[in-house]
């Protein structure tokens, strides 16, 4: 069976996509990943804030206690220069030379500066694409939405200027029209969007009375709301769409396709089941595709999505009220 | 090129270019020559022939004067810097290399030497100790010289074959900030004549061309051989001279032998070597533009001693000579420089070489960095002036017991008007030196501006203030001393205008910035009476800004100095205002880069409002504040601390006259008790409804800040309103009342009490049963509360659980409210030690943070009990501590033999069951100590009532029957490296010591160099690329003996295993070695979690807690203990929370990564070690020999 697309351009032997995670912090992750059967790999971030911070953080250090006392005007050697993200790019740099299959480089910039000046050094470590992790979470009561969608805008034209391989945005769900601001995105040159970002909620534990970061890993459940808005936006863009979130079984990567999906990404099954899951996952795919009979995937992808021309919010809202009657009538109360 | 550079960066950047290897050991206040050197070698940079040097740290000065020794044989170009007691442990060394006639120059920043007391100030004591070994003495005086002289020493060395020591004076040069004119590389290989480097290398041991040095010569020849090297030393002045000719064709820059500069017919001249000439070369011109006839007498090179230059260099008009000495040599005829002006100008005069034989007076100035000033100067031409003038003087002090001192008037001021003149009252953590090094950078840069600096720091590491001396001008700056007669003034701290006298050094008209946290319109109301005249008086314009306030709001929290220096800016005038805030803003961005773009942001909009929030205040003609200037200490205080250390704390020390020291260098004890230096603004506070009362946060206090007490609740009925008390948490004492109290005062904020609190009060949102909370407003009724839980009795020492930390919250600390960093690691260590066993105790203390905190005047922390006993403590050297101790050992011995067969001898008169009780008694436990104490009193009383020899000559040692218990206190830079010799001995010798090892892992007074402490993958100064070899395992080592009683504790992960290994240490009869994992500011960490890391360390198993009893042994057990659990934290969750090992990961990830991986293989395989002895039979350790015996 012939599994073989094309995201942005380049060239995959299959649609499932290692999405960013800890997998590929070592060349032993990346060459796994490879090993294992993704049509592609995505590295995790390059935090330019984590690098600010430690900057800052090593600056603060440095200082204590310093200028004070005569004998000990300093309690350090002059630092050398940070060599952290030499570090990520010397391993994107090898990653490339060692997968077999593309490497997309992940980028999430916190000054203007910062995000033209890393992509273009991931471009030049042999990254095969740039995929913009424009994670904001705009906390604050202040921060006017709007202004929220225009740095993402601003950011992707800033990045595309300056490099010349494709630049997909990863997004949040948070947006009150994901679909204008993929389009938005699309307009402004973005090579894919995809759908989407995990904002990793921390939780609270009632006997210790502490907020536990939330780091669990994502369930399949949580693949429903980027297949919506994947069936929602299919065939309305020029960029490729990513599909990213609840990944567990070769359903939901065929779910996904259905939909519209031009790359499945996973992480969360590849922690569980290791980087050889991939191949699993592609295999099982192959065995649905020859069972219900399609050869291509382009047979396959946006079959089930919204059809084109259709009022889609109609289509939606339909969908929605027929899910709240079955909800009622499948979950009642022990009362 | 012209540069802003001190003096060790001027001598370094020569000697480095100019060397092939470097042996170097930390000392103050040369240790940045060789930081420097280290950071340039770890970066790659070369000499001028093309090579990095290689920069290595030793153990001691010894085992780099050593290694100095064997690469300059073995034909490097090799150098060292440093000073005072670094340069006394050479000298055996340097006999070496001069009778080799080996070409080296030692760098030196010359300093004090430890007499009555160690100094790491400037002065000549420590290069004059080493004017006889054969080396040259080439004398720079200022920032330019010490750049200057570095090549021209090292071309003469080459040449002349003799090794240089060229030395300036310490912190005065090698710390003053000043605009020189540099020396590129090609300047140096112009001067430098690469024959003369091959030279030296064709002299060096060479298998290829065997020969014999360091043979052992005898009567026959060794006289001979040693007058052999005269013509040497003959060629070397003229040789000196030449190369100073050649410097000057190359750059323009004359320097001679010996200078004279003054009157052509001077009548009187003075001599002097070092920055004092300086001083003396600026009065003359002023002077003798007055028409006086005077000269100086600049000594450049001192050894060869030039005789004849001198005598060509004077005027024959003169008719008498001061000549100055900056060092001191008790019971010589004179000091060294004067000795020998009047030899060579008598000699000269006998051989009819000087017409007229000139009076010559001796004197001594500037020990100690002590200031000499153009009106000092100006004092001792006056001097010669008189017709009996004194032949021997000192002048800069007041000595009213000998009467050396001459009178000067102080107000005598020569400098330019132009210059501006800049003082700046600051925090250590409020950045203010550093904004003040950015602005001499900035004016320096200017095209036609010269910039100096000169910064005086505390003598406390916690809350410690400076003073900024800043100069600028139009012409170069030659001025070293402090200013007295400021043009601007910046006090950055409102404080500090009731504490210190900041505007002493304000000139008439002077500009004040205030950074008042007040209105501008209310600030003339709050300022003290005091400041309030002395700015009317002086007509000073004041200018005040809120710079806490604007800090806060961009962001930069407490640091002001931004805000503060675009004001000095704004003010000063030096350079057109629109310029010098660009100039301030590139700055900023320059050198904020690093820290990303939020700092960068914060500062240039602190730029932006502080030149919107600075206001003018006007000045009303009287005085109208009721605010007097507190009293620095209570009018209780005993005398000599109101009128002597009163006055040190008041910055006023230099007006003490001599006949208010001790003579031996003996203080009394127990003052910083006086010394009340609020500097935190929040304080412990204790919670006593959540508190159960375990004792916890006031063993972990570093500062003994946090004491308890328990009494009968009916003395509450006495108590200030506000004192805290909850009833005591424990059986069978009702109506007792338990009180928790805090020494607000003392209290620096560390914030360790809360972290080692069990307590966390629910919904409290993190409370605890301490926490930090703003210091009261009403401190009258805080000192009351202190002053009645002083009143409330002490808990007798017998009653007191020792074994639990909870029953030794109740022993009275004798060791408190030290100038350790806020949160030290070291100090709840010593605190503890004289909690347990101070009233007995006499401590050794090697020299380092432990020395400085523990003695560093004026006041220091070591104290008595109410009934007089208390730790007796000294400080000796670095390298000889644990020998020093050892020696409080023999004589405590001695004399309890001593006293027991004198009791013995007087069991009739006595008493014999007094006597008997006494010879008899057991003293391991606390109550059998404090029952002979009572015996002992009552000996004592009975002594009395003899009248006969034996007995008055037991009361001079019947202390000695009381056990007493010495112990040996220092750092792990003593303990591992130059000390490891003599502790290795002392743990070898059986004797009754106990040695306490505060592990910082780091040489933290000095600025943290590696030691070989330094555990692997840790950056320190000279690895900076990371430590690779592991840290030695001083534990093991001590235990291969087999009669070493040896504990590693750690106070934040296991205090009660801390508190027993310290009894189990001391009880014990025979050498005790313990070593107490310190956390420190030199670890890079945030200090409110120095207790977390501890505990992280333990749980790593980085730092296992071990506990070797060979008494175990000698009963048969096994006598090793391992206390710790098994590792349950990988090493990096410890290490990575440090900026010790996180500075790698940043700079070089794979090389930090492999050295982590390594790290924890060595965790790893330590631990198996442990455990493996842990479980061992007895019989498989080794047997006390002293207990073996039948």
């Amino acid at each position: 069976m012939n599994l073989s697309t094309r995201y942005m351009g380049i060239d995959l032997k299959n649609p499932v996509v290692a999405s960013a995670s800890s997998q590929t912090y070592t060349l032993e992750g990346v060459r796994r990943l490879s090993m294992g059967g993704v049509g592609a790999i995505v590295m995790h971030s390059l935090f330019e804030e984590e690098l600010l911070a430690d900057a800052e953080q090593r600056a603060r250090l440095l200082e204590v206690g310093s200028e004070s006392f005569p004998e000990s005007l300093s309690y350090f050697p002059d630092p050398l220069p940070s060599k952290r993200a030499q570090q990520y790019l010397e391993l994107l740099e090898r990653a490339v030379a060692t997968a077999e299959v593309p490497v997309i480089a992940s980028l999430n910039g916190a000054t203007p500066g910062g995000w033209t000046a890393h992509a273009r050094e991931m471009e030049d470590a042999g990254a095969a694409a740039i995929e913009l992790n424009i994670h904001m979470v705009p906390v604050g009561p202040g921060i006017d939405g709007r202004r929220v969608e225009e740095l993402h805008v601003e950011i992707l034209q800033q990045v595309k200027a300056a490099v010349h391989v494709p630049v997909a945005v990863k997004l949040s769900p948070f947006f009150s029209s994901v679909a204008q601001m993929a389009s938005r995105l699309d307009a402004a040159g973005a090579d894919a969007v995809v759908l989407f970002s995990r904002f990793p909620h921390p939780r609270i534990d009632p006997e210790s009375l502490e907020v536990i970061p939330g780091v669990d890993l994502s369930s399949p459940v949580e693949s429903r709301l980027p297949q919506t808005w994947v069936a929602l936006l299919h065939g309305h863009l020029q960029a490729a769409i990513g599909a990213s979130g609840g990944v567990e079984g070769v359903e939901d990567v065929v779910s996904y396709l259905l939909a519209g999906a031009d790359v499945v990404m996973t992480t969360s099954a590849l922690l569980r089941h290791g980087p050889e899951y991939a191949g699993s996952l592609a295999e099982g795919l192959a065995l649905w595709m020859s069972r219900k009979g399609f050869d291509a995937l382009d047979q396959v992808r946006g079959l089930l999505a919204v059809p084109q021309g259709n009022d889609a919010a109609t289509w939606q809202r339909a969908q929605y009220v027929d899910t709240l009657r079955v909800a009622n009538a499948n979950w009642q109360g022990p009362w | 090129m012209r540069v802003t550079v001190d003096g060790n960066e001027a001598a370094a950047s020569v000697a480095y270019r100019l060397n092939e290897v470097c042996c170097i050991y930390p000392i103050t206040p040369a240790s940045p020559m060789a930081e420097l050197a280290d950071q340039w070698s770890s970066r790659d940079g070369m000499n001028i022939w093309g090579s990095v040097p290689t920069v290595i740290e030793m153990q001691s000065e010894a085992g780099a004067a050593g290694a100095m020794h064997g690469a300059l044989q073995g034909g490097a170009l090799s150098t060292t810097f440093t000073a005072s007691q670094g340069l006394l442990l050479m000298i055996p060394n340097m006999y070496k290399i001069a009778g080799e006639l080996t070409s080296t120059v030692f760098h030196v920043a010359a300093r004090s030497l430890a007499a009555q007391a160690l100094s790491i100030f400037g002065d000549h004591s420590d290069v004059m100790a080493a004017r006889q070994t054969g080396f040259a003495m080439l004398a720079s005086a200022s920032v330019q010289e010490a750049h200057d002289l570095a090549v021209i020493a090292q071309r003469a060395t080459l040449e002349a074959r003799v090794p240089f020591i060229h030395f300036f004076d310490g912190f005065r040069v090698s710390h003053e900030l000043n605009t020189i004119e540099t020396l590129s590389d090609d300047d140096l290989q112009a001067l430098i004549p690469v024959e003369l480097v091959q030279a030296h290398r064709s002299r060096s041991m060479s298998p290829e061309n065997p020969f014999i040095r360091g043979t052992s010569q005898n009567p026959d020849v060794y006289f001979q051989a040693r007058e052999a090297v005269n013509p040497y030393y003959a060629a070397t002045p003229g040789i000196v001279s030449e190369a100073m000719d050649r410097f000057a064709e190359r750059t323009g820059r004359r320097y001679r032998l010996v200078e004279y500069v003054g009157h052509p017919e001077a009548e009187r001249v003075v001599v002097a070597m070092g920055s004092a000439a300086i001083t003396l070369r600026e009065t003359v011109a002023n002077l003798s533009a007055n028409g006086e006839r005077v000269g100086v007498l600049i000594i450049r090179l001192y050894r060869p001693f030039p005789a004849e230059d001198v005598v060509e260099a004077l005027p024959a008009s003169v008719r008498s000579i001061a000549v100055l000495d900056r060092t001191k040599e008790p019971g010589s005829f004179g000091e060294p420089l004067f000795l020998d002006l009047l030899g060579a100008i008598a000699e000269a005069y006998q051989h009819g070489e000087v017409g007229v034989m000139p009076l010559m007076i001796g004197g001594r100035y500037g020990l100690s960095s002590k200031e000499f000033t153009p009106a000092m100067a100006a004092g001792i031409f006056a001097e010669l002036a008189r017709d009996q003038p004194r032949r021997r003087f000192t002048v800069g002090i007041n000595d009213d017991v000998t009467g050396t001192s001459l009178p000067y008037d102080t107000s005598f001021d020569i400098e330019p008007a132009d210059t501006v003149r800049a003082v700046f009252f600051g925090l250590g953590s409020d950045g203010t030196v550093g904004a003040n090094k950015n602005t001499i950078k900035i004016i320096g840069a200017e095209a036609d501006m010269f910039a100096q600096g000169y910064f005086v720091y505390d003598s406390k590491k916690s809350g410690s203030e400076t003073v900024s001396h800043l100069r600028f001008g139009r012409h170069p700056i030659h001025a070293p001393y402090l200013i007295t007669e400021a043009s601007f003034v910046g006090c950055h701290r409102f404080e500090f205008l009731s504490r210190a006298e900041v505007l002493g050094t304000a000139g008439h008209g002077a500009t004040l910035l205030l950074n008042a946290p007040y209105p501008a319109d209310q600030v003339w109301q709050m300022l003290p009476r005091r400041v309030q005249g002395q700015l009317i008086d002086k007509q000073i314009q004041l200018f005040v800004i809120d710079a806490g306030a604007i800090a806060t709001e961009v962001g930069l929290g407490g640091r002001v100095n931004t805000v503060l220096q675009t004001c000095f800016f704004m003010l000063s005038g030096l350079m057109d205002q629109e310029r010098a805030i660009e100039q301030v803003k590139a700055f900023i961005r320059k050198s904020y880069a690093r820290r990303g773009e939020r700092v960068v942001t914060a500062n240039l909009a602190a730029v932006e409002r502080a030149q919107q929030e600075l206001r003018s205040v006007q000045i009303p003609q009287e005085v109208t504040s009721t605010i007097e200037v507190p009293s620095l200490v209570p009018a209780s205080a005993p005398e000599f601390v109101r009128k002597v250390v009163a006055k040190m704390m008041a910055g006023d020390g230099d007006e003490l006259p001599v006949s208010a020291m001790p003579a031996d260098g003996t203080w009394p004890v127990g003052t910083t008790a006086f010394e009340k230096r609020n500097v935190s603004d929040i304080v412990a506070s204790w919670d006593p409804e959540a508190c159960i009362q375990c004792g916890n946060c006031s063993f972990v206090c570093p500062h003994s800040v946090i004491r308890s007490k328990y009494y009968s609740t009916s003395r509450l009925g006495e108590a200030p309103v506000g004192f805290k008390s909850a009833p005591l948490r424990a059986k069978g004492l009702p109506g007792t009342s338990y009180t928790l109290q805090v020494y607000e005062e003392d209290c620096t904020g560390c914030a360790l009490c809360v972290e080692a609190c069990p307590i966390t009060v629910p919904g409290g949102q993190g409370r605890r049963a301490i926490n930090l909370a703003p210091k009261g407003e009403e401190m009258d009724a805080e000192r009351s509360a202190v002053a009645f839980f002083e009143s409330l009795p002490a808990m007798k020492r017998s009653r007191i659980d020792f074994a639990t930390v909870r029953g030794t919250q109740f022993l009275e600390p004798l060791f408190e409210f030290s100038g350790a960093c806020s949160g030290c690691g070291e100090t709840p260590y010593l605190k503890l030690l004289s909690q347990l066993f101070g009233e007995r105790a006499v401590i050794a203390n090697a020299t380092g943070c432990s020395s400085i905190y523990g003695g560093n005047l004026p006041t220091t922390p070591w104290t008595k009990d109410a009934t007089g006993h208390g730790p007796a403590w000294s400080n000796s050297l670095f390298e000889d501590n644990a020998e020093f101790g050892l020696g409080f050992r023999l004589a405590a011995d001695q004399h309890a033999k001593l006293a027991r067969e004198r009791v013995q001898r007087l069991r009739s008169e006595l008493g014999p069951d007094l006597v008997d009780a006494i010879l008899g008694a057991p003293q391991r436990t606390e109550s059998e100590l404090q029952d002979q104490r009572e015996r002992l009193d009552e000996l004592k009383r009975r002594l009395e009532k003899l009248d006969n020899p034996i007995a008055q000559d037991l009361s001079s040692v019947v202390d000695h029957l009381r056990r007493r218990s010495v112990w040996i206190v220092g750092g792990d830079g003593w303990a591992y490296d130059i000390g490891s010799g003599g502790v290795d001995h002392i743990l070898a010798s059986g004797r009754d010591v106990n040695i306490l090892v505060l592990d910082t892992e780091v040489y933290s007074n000095t600025g943290g160099q590696m030691s070989k402490a330094t555990p692997l993958g840790a950056v320190a100064k000279f690895a900076a690329a990371g430590k690779t070899a592991e840290k030695k395992d001083l534990a093991l080592q001590a235990m291969a003996y087999g009669s070493v009683y040896v504990a590693r504790v750690a106070i934040g992960a296991d205090p009660q295993q801390t508190l027993q290994a310290f009894r189990e240490a001391e009880a014990y009869e025979g050498p005790s070695l313990v070593i107490a994992y310190s956390h420190c500011i030199a670890h890079g960490i945030d200090m409110r979690k120095g207790l977390d890391q501890q505990y992280r360390a333990v749980a790593s198993g980085y730092w296992p807690l071990v506990r070797y009893d060979p008494m175990m042994r000698a009963m048969g057990e096994n006598p090793f203990l391992l206390d710790s659990p098994r590792p349950r934290l990988a090493f990096a969750d410890y290490a990575q929370r440090e900026l010790r090992y996180s500075m790698l990961a940043s700079s070089d990830p794979a090389e930090a990564a492999r050295l982590a991986g390594l790290a924890q293989e060595a965790v790893d395989q330590r631990w198996a070690t442990y455990e493996e002895m842990a479980t061992r039979p007895a019989h498989r350790f080794p047997t006390d020999g002293r207990r073996d015996r039948v």
